[in-house]
């Protein structure tokens, strides 16, 4: 599903590499954990994975396909198989839950049809049946980061990125959130979650990939957030 | 589906940047508006040469004997040798026939000169006093390329029996002269013109873009293409430009109504220019048309890689 092969990220006017070095498989259904301190290197790795940057040396393949080598045009039909969450969002304020989700759909040219169907399904999977014409503004944090994984997962992508999807949630809401994409992930889907949350980590006991100074520190199965416990 | 979405889209954008779209409008259509005009313009002065050029001939004057006479004067030296002998004429009459670029040759002999001078100005003090043999006798020439005239003032100026070659196209080119001057200010203006209205196309595309960062974000972030998220920046300048170009358009017609065919009517009160009619205005449109919708989409296409990353 994504394979790293000694993958290093510089920066333009930066002395210090984002990324060093870094190899790492992750196989399709697997949930993973990305932890590290700020500045660690996770968000560039997310991007690689994304393809909003690419790699200085080494080879990022994600689902197949080798990122570097693959032509600008067709990096749009490669995201149509992820789906990304994060922290802040990122609702459309001016539409509804309903048209927010449908927005993903219009976007990439599905059929009316098809995302009239679609759209109620997954509102009804991540728990929001019946709120499709509020507002984002009406909704609480943890209703409003479920429309955004409603949005991310309605094209059913083989690969969701969530980067700090609790981090601006409650530690209640939070844990609804995780039993969310653990939903999701047992659908198949692979789901790899950048996180700072200590206690999500430890209880989930999922595969933890650590980065320090943009170096992976750390590659455990059922591991936990850090040593020290 | 798609159609629907763009077009929603369009209208949010441009109605968010009413003020800035206003300004696109505005230049686009003066800037058009004076690139269609001295389109016209050269039109103009082209069926004015045609028609004129035509009309014109090439006189060549031949000495009399009045001209001999006052030899001693300044402007008579061609004429030192005397009147044109029957020979030299005949001369010129051969070298005129056997030159393709003329047409027809006519000689006019002094008294007719002086028949027609007396019809033209046959009131006035000065037509009493002149008499036939002060006219000159004249070769009227009628050239088939009428702009090359200057070739019948080489060949001949200067030769014996000759007094002068006026050739009446001189005072035409001046005015014609007068005309393209004003066709290259009014093209520089419209090049000005024609700058703001770009830069405010890639300002409005800036705001446009920044102001809609979100929702290009997420479409990036959920794959639409690149095509997609950019049609609807593209469409409004496009659709800004059309506008401004609809508006030059009715400027250009409005100039051909009120200017030349009624209002001022320059037509019927300037009877001896023949104008432009709706033919070349309604020639010039879709030029016009096009170039009002292409200019801004390119203008938005280009700002785009520079304000949307996609």
């Amino acid at each position: 599903m994504i394979r790293f092969d000694n993958v290093s990220k510089s920066y333009p006017k930066q002395n210090r590499p984002a990324l060093r070095d870094v190899s790492l498989e992750i196989a399709k259904g697997e949930f993973v954990f990305l932890v590290g301190s700020s500045g660690s290197g996770k968000s560039t790795f997310l991007r690689l994975v994304l393809r909003e940057e690419r790699a200085t040396h080494g080879q990022v393949h994600v689902l197949g396909k080798d990122l570097g080598k693959l032509s600008n045009w067709k990096v749009p039909q490669m995201r149509r198989q992820l789906g990304t969450v994060f922290q802040d969002f990122r609702l459309l304020p001016n539409k509804t839950v309903a048209q927010n989700v449908a927005f993903a759909q219009e976007v990439i040219g599905k059929p009316r049809g098809e995302i009239r169907k679609a759209v109620p399904q997954v509102l009804e999977l991540v728990g929001l049946g019946g709120k499709e014409d509020r507002m984002p503004g009406e909704l609480s944090g943890g209703e409003q980061q479920r429309v955004a994984i409603a949005r991310a997962f309605v094209n059913r992508p083989a690969l969701l990125i969530a980067d700090e999807p609790t981090g601006n949630l409650d530690p209640q809401t939070s844990v609804g959130i995780m039993k969310l994409l653990d939903r999701i992930n047992r659908t198949g889907t692979t789901v790899i979650m950048a996180t700072h949350d200590q206690q999500i980590v430890d209880q989930m006991r999922k595969r933890v990939i650590e980065l320090e100074q943009g170096r992976l520190v750390r590659d455990q199965s059922r591991g936990v957030y850090g040593y020290q416990h | 589906m798609r159609a629907q979405f763009v077009m929603s889209e369009i209208g949010v954008g441009l109605r968010r940047n009413l003020t800035m779209t206003f300004a696109v409008v505005i230049s686009v259509a003066l800037s058009l508006a004076l690139f269609g005009g001295s389109l016209l313009m050269r039109d103009q002065v082209s069926k004015m040469k045609g028609y004129w050029y035509d009309k014109v001939n090439v006189s060549i004057y031949l000495c009399n004997k009045s001209d001999a006479e006052d030899s001693s004067e300044l402007g008579s030296r061609a004429c030192a040798k005397g009147a044109a002998t029957p020979e030299q004429k005949q001369l010129i009459q051969t070298d005129l026939e056997k030159m393709e670029l003329v047409q027809t040759v006519h000689y006019e002999s002094s008294d007719e000169a002086y028949k027609h001078y007396k019809e033209r100005f046959g009131h006035t003090a000065l037509a009493s006093v002149i008499t036939p043999d002060q006219m000159p006798d004249s070769f009227r020439v009628k050239l088939t390329e009428p702009e090359k005239y200057k070739v019948i003032t080489t060949a001949f100026a200067g030769r014996d029996g000759v007094q002068s070659v006026a050739d009446q196209h001189t005072e035409l080119d001046n005015l014609f002269q007068m005309l393209g001057y004003l066709n290259w200010a009014a093209l520089g203006i419209m090049l000005i013109m024609l700058v703001v209205a770009l830069l405010l196309i890639v300002n409005t595309v800036r705001v446009s873009a920044f102001s809609r960062r979100r929702e290009t974000g997420i479409m990036r972030l959920v794959g639409a293409s690149s095509f997609y998220i950019q049609v609807p920046f593209i469409m409004e300048a496009a659709f800004a430009g059309l506008i401004g170009a609809v508006f030059a358009c009715l400027m250009l017609g409005a100039g051909q109504y009120f200017v030349i065919d009624h209002g001022a009517s320059l037509r019927t009160k300037m009877e001896l220019i023949n104008f432009i009619g709706w033919d070349e205005v309604l020639t010039k449109l879709p030029l016009v048309l096009a170039i009002g919708v292409l200019m801004p989409s390119l203008a938005a296409f280009l700002a785009l890689r520079k304000y949307l990353r996609v």
